[in-house]
């Protein structure tokens, strides 16, 4: 077993519950991991079972009692072949369950918005908040086939099949995928969230303890699949430099042509680092406009969103300069038009300055963790009080007026 | 990756050398089934049952032929679905230690995909469709279903879509993206070749079937129900057939359109679940899951009827709290509408949408919980007789109650972010679905076995045959849910930790004793078919039943009923017998039959042409299979001579015979 695990109390119920442990040391990532998020998601598990089990194990045992009491053999059971109602009865095996499931759907409530993956951390341990002007520490996550790359955007590094991150910081994920659906995984620091083609899902977790630990995806993605794993090393803070230093140290820089040549179908790939990485890949891998040329989603969205560019918009289409289906036999619909992708207009400043603005959620300040007060929740990223322009588009938008005045692109975008 | 090419001619379109089976294991399987098939076509053939088994089975319109000939589709894809399992399991024993196993991933991929899609859609719905059209016209008092003809055309059109996919099993490939083929990896940019055509065509075509099926099941309990029979006195698998065919009326239109637009995306490449150009398949998630969960509702309500009907009889007592598990039934059809995103809480919805499904979903679990405590109490008081159905239903009850406890919990969002997509969550579907659905149908098929064809099921073997499914379920699930907690991701095919293997040959034996309990039903089947004149059932009544299916001789006559019964209360048989009461035995009248038909057969056909023509974009024959299929429709409805009347003599004949049989069981 791992020496520290927070929360330690329900889970030594289990480790009474299951003997079988013993068999496979400390395997059972989920039910003890090592990580804060991990833990209070395995706590509400625990939890959970407890209270179901109040309803449960009774009705086991009755199953049990009645089946073998009332064996037709056995005379001396009383026999009532004409009882079949009883009110008071009925209402009690109809409301008891309601009760248990009043418990346990407020648990789940107040649950659900605690360990919600896109709430900022407020604390690094049950004991431990977090400091008033911490940042958290961003890693970028594009799901590829069939390796994960890693983009620290501090840093200027990037990694494959292998994560290194400071311990006891929290760390917001940011991730997407290239090609097909993905879920990005270790189990023992947090739960798992879709890494999903053109859209942007956030993870925040952090590792409470240093070490190896394993990690996955864990939406089937083709048949490099089985592969696709990789390593999260959580290190001490010197140890991290070193990493980083030893990146930077080595060779190989992903800008998009590398990016592109990285994309490629390839399967159970050791892991590695690149020395620097050009900045904006993410944003460009998350609206799949990595290929010269090609129109960002965003800008489309933008366009769509100020009513469209009518017929013009057709004059924009561009053969494929590269398909990321290709290498798994991509073919152009039967009956339809050859895949063709949209040229874009903006050019790459104004790129830039789109990229730079962040969704209201991702600059949400950590919330209250303290249980629920009556009024419930509200949703990270939605507090009143927290107005931004927005990067995602609505109706009635005008793109010019979207972006920044020129040459703040750089003050937009401070994580870049 | 496959080995393919989808170059095309203008007459095979892109059928060609590519799609021969390469891999050893096919290419056996091929040959096996092709020799095996052959000998039974030349037994069939040398016994001269071609014309029996047309005008009797084929053609037929009897709702209680067309029940039996959906159970023997469920089982026989059974064989093939759990031939799948087995075969994952092996792989899943042997790819450990740096080796690959023994199946590479395009081979195992297209296994799961298989797998999922035949147990589901070819095992459980003909299962369930199987025992609603035998049963729910007998004990609603009937003489068959609203629209005989429909009747025969939705078996047909399951069976077609049956044989689409076991095709795609040995020309081309069938697809390697999972049960509910999720783009963009379902799409022509990641399935190119035939695998997902296979998927759509086959489903498109049985979904014809189960719909229309539901609708017809719906109208007849709606419209053809016995005189006296309203709707709180009709029989409690009969209440849950209803709410079954409701569901399925109602939502496989959904999975209709869905395919529709995957279909559009991978033929004339719209975007609708891509990611470009405006496509989401988030979208495509959301649709399949509105679909796919009331299915597992579609696929568990009837058994829990069956359960009900089998926990009173062999309880020798009325069932407890008939109403409350009527209206359990019902609010159980409605909130299987608005759980769906349960399936999904981890691709990202936010906190209060996945806290409210995942509130939805333990709301659920109140009804069910009432059911359980309705059969638990009763058996209270009663006096239990531990014949095979009855076995099955207590097994249900311990093993369900465990999954529904392992449902709730994957309810809950946060524990479902660390066990989403895990083993543990497929130990429990499987624990609810093998645990529910098919105990409930081995339930069913030893309860109204001896209805459908006059004696009842070898005890010894059906006892083997329990123990053997009971205790291989828990061996084989149980692993799984412990793997689970070890983060063990379903699909995958090849494992480095070698500390996991141990469960997976746990799991495997498990399979193995599984496999026992298939072959010991069947051997059941067999031995009581030889010994069929000692186990003889004349009463029609082996297990003192209280509704109306038991009124009749077993079997029953074509027409069911010679006079329709008329109820006055909940369990019609068992106040009749009460009662005392003696059939009538004059004037008989000549009864309204309808007429066998042969179109069902031919439309499937047609249909299933078409399919696999627009799997292998052979466009001439899908236009013509399509044409044909539309001009054979016309044809068919003026077919006027579609009735007839069974003549006074027969039905005094047939009643005769009753009489006689009952006399001989008195004697």
């Amino acid at each position: 077993m791992q020496d520290k695990t927070p929360g330690s109390g329900p889970l030594r119920r289990i480790l009474w519950l299951l003997p079988a442990m013993a068999l496979a040391g400390c395997k059972f990532e989920v039910l003890a991991p090592t990580g804060d998020v991990a833990a209070q998601q395995r706590d509400l598990l625990v939890q959970a079972t407890v209270l179901m089990s109040l309803i449960i194990v009774p009705v086991l045992l009755l199953t049990g009692f009645f089946a073998w009491r009332y064996r037709a053999s056995n005379t001396r059971a009383t026999y009532s072949p004409e009882w079949a109602h009883s009110t008071k009865l009925e209402l009690a095996i109809w409301a008891f369950p309601v009760l248990i499931v009043v418990a346990l759907g407020t648990l789940t409530w107040v649950g659900t918005h605690l360990t919600d993956p896109y709430r900022p951390l407020d604390r690094i341990a049950k004991d431990t908040p977090l400091e008033a002007d911490h940042t958290p520490f961003e890693v970028q996550v594009v799901a590829l086939d069939w390796k994960w790359l890693f983009i620290y955007p501090e840093q200027g590094v990037a990694s494959v099949n292998e994560l290194a991150v400071p311990v006891d910081r929290p760390i917001r994920f940011r991730l997407t995928a290239s090609s097909v659906m993905n879920a990005f995984y270790i189990p023992s620091m947090a739960g798992m969230i879709y890494a999903m083609p053109g859209m942007e899902t956030t993870l925040n977790g952090v590792f409470n303890e240093e070490g190896e630990f394993r990690g996955l995806a864990s939406h089937y993605s083709g048949w490099g699949f089985s592969g696709m794993k990789f390593t999260a090393h959580a290190l001490a803070p010197d140890a991290f430099d070193d990493w980083v230093a030893a990146a930077r140290e080595g060779e190989g820089r992903l800008d998009r042509a590398a990016y592109l040549d990285l994309e490629e179908p390839t399967e159970n790939v050791p892991p590695m680092t690149y020395a620097a990485v050009e900045p904006e890949l993410f944003d460009r891998a998350v609206n799949m406009c990595v290929e010269e040329g090609k129109m960002c989603m965003a800008e489309m969205m933008a366009l769509d969103a100020g009513g469209g560019t009518g017929l013009n918009g057709t004059i924009n289409m561009a053969a494929l300069t590269r398909d990321e289906a290709a290498k798994r036999g991509a073919r152009a619909p039967v009956l339809g038009w050859e895949p063709f992708q949209v040229a874009g207009y903006c050019t790459p400043e104004e790129e830039s300055r789109m990229f730079g603005q962040r969704p209201a959620w991702a600059a949400a300040p950590p919330r209250d963790a303290s249980p629920l007060r009556g009024a419930g929740l509200p949703r990270p990223g939605t507090a009143p009080g927290l107005t931004s322009p927005g990067f995602w588009s609505r109706p009635g938008l005008d793109l010019a007026a979207l972006l920044p005045p020129a040459g703040d692109a750089a003050a937009a975008a401070p994580n870049l | 990756m496959a080995e393919f090419d989808n170059s095309t001619t203008l007459l095979l379109g892109r059928l060609n050398l590519s799609a021969v089976p390469k891999e050893p294991i096919v290419l056996v399987t091929a040959v096996v089934v092709a020799i095996g098939g052959l000998g039974l076509l030349a037994l069939l053939t040398r016994r001269r049952l071609w014309g029996y088994l047309w005008s009797e089975w084929f053609t037929s319109v009897d709702h209680k032929k067309i029940g039996i000939m959906y159970m023997i589709l469920g089982f026989v894809m059974l064989l093939r679905g759990f031939a799948d399992a087995l075969m994952m399991r092996l792989q899943q024993v042997w790819a450990f230690g740096g080796s690959e196993g023994y199946l590479n991933a395009h081979h195992y991929d297209q296994i799961f995909t298989a797998h999922g899609v035949i147990m589901i859609f070819f095992v459980a719905m003909p299962f369930i469709t199987g025992l609603m059209n035998y049963v729910v016209p007998l004990q609603i008092g009937a003489r068959d279903v609203s629209f005989p003809f429909l009747n025969n055309f939705s078996f047909w059109m399951t069976t077609g879509g049956a044989v689409l996919i076991m095709a795609s099993l040995f020309v081309g490939e069938f697809a390697q993206t999972g049960w509910l083929a999720f783009p963009p990896l379902s799409g022509a940019g990641f399935s190119p070749w035939v695998g997902v055509d296979y998927y759509i065509w086959g489903l498109q075509i049985a979904g014809v079937g189960t719909t229309l099926s539901g609708i017809n099941l719906l109208v007849t309990i709606v419209k053809m129900r016995a005189p006296g029979m309203t709707l709180m006195r009709m029989p409690i698998f009969t209440w849950t057939s209803l709410c079954a065919n409701i569901l399925i009326v109602a939502s496989f239109p959904i999975l209709t359109m869905t395919l529709i637009l995957l279909t559009l995306d991978r033929y004339v490449g719209t975007n609708f679940f891509t990611s470009e150009l405006g496509g989401n398949a988030m979208l495509y998630v959301n649709l399949i899951w509105i679909w796919g969960h009331p299915e597992v509702y579609i696929l568990i309500l009837p058994l829990f009827g069956v359960f009900s009907e089998v926990t009173a009889t062999f309880s020798g007592k009325r069932l407890f709290g008939y109403s409350s598990m009527v209206y359990a039934t019902v609010c159980i059809t409605i909130l299987s509408y608005i759980v769906w995103l349960h399936h999904f809480f981890t691709m990202g919805s936010g906190a209060s949408v996945n806290a409210f499904f995942g509130i939805t979903t333990m709301i659920i679990s109140v009804p069910t919980g009432a059911k359980i405590f309705n059969w638990l109490f009763t058996i209270y008081q009663g006096r239990v007789r531990y014949e095979l159905p009855m076995m099955w239903t207590v097994a249900f009850m311990i093993t369900f109650t465990v999954g529904g406890m392992t449902g709730v919990l994957l309810a809950v969002p946060p524990a479902d972010f660390v066990l989403h997509n895990s083993l543990f969550l497929v130990a429990h579907f499987h624990n609810v679905i093998i645990g529910g659905v098919v105990f409930g149908t081995f339930a069913g098929i030893a309860y109204w076995w001896p209805k459908a064809f006059g004696f009842t099921l070898d005890v010894f073997w059906g006892k083997v045959s329990f123990w053997c499914w009971l205790a291989g379920y828990w061996l084989a699930f149980t692993p799984l849910y412990v793997l689970g907690l070890m983060g063990v991701t379903r699909r995958t095919r090849v494992f480095d930790d070698p500390d996991l293997r141990i469960w997976f040959v746990l799991a495997a034996l498990g399979a193995v004793l599984v496999a026992l309990g298939i072959a010991a039903m069947i051997v059941q089947f067999a031995v009581s078919i030889r010994n069929r004149h000692r186990n003889r059932d004349l009463t029609g009544d082996p297990w003192d039943g209280r509704t109306l299916e038991w009124a009749t001789s077993s079997p029953p006559a074509p027409y069911n009923f010679a006079f329709t019964p008329l109820v006055h209360g909940l369990d019609a048989w068992s106040s009749m017998k009460l009662a005392d009461q003696q059939r009538p035995d004059a004037p008989f009248l000549p009864i309204h039959m309808p007429r066998p038909t042969g179109s069902g057969v031919i439309l499937s056909a047609l249909a299933t042409l078409c399919g696999f023509a627009m799997v292998w974009w052979i466009w001439w024959l899908a236009a013509l299979s399509f044409a044909a299929l539309v001009g054979y429709a016309i044809r068919h409805t003026f077919d006027y001579d579609r009735d007839h009347h069974i003549p006074v003599e027969e039905v005094a004949r047939c009643e005769a015979a009753r009489d006689r049989q009952l006399a001989l069981a008195e004697a």
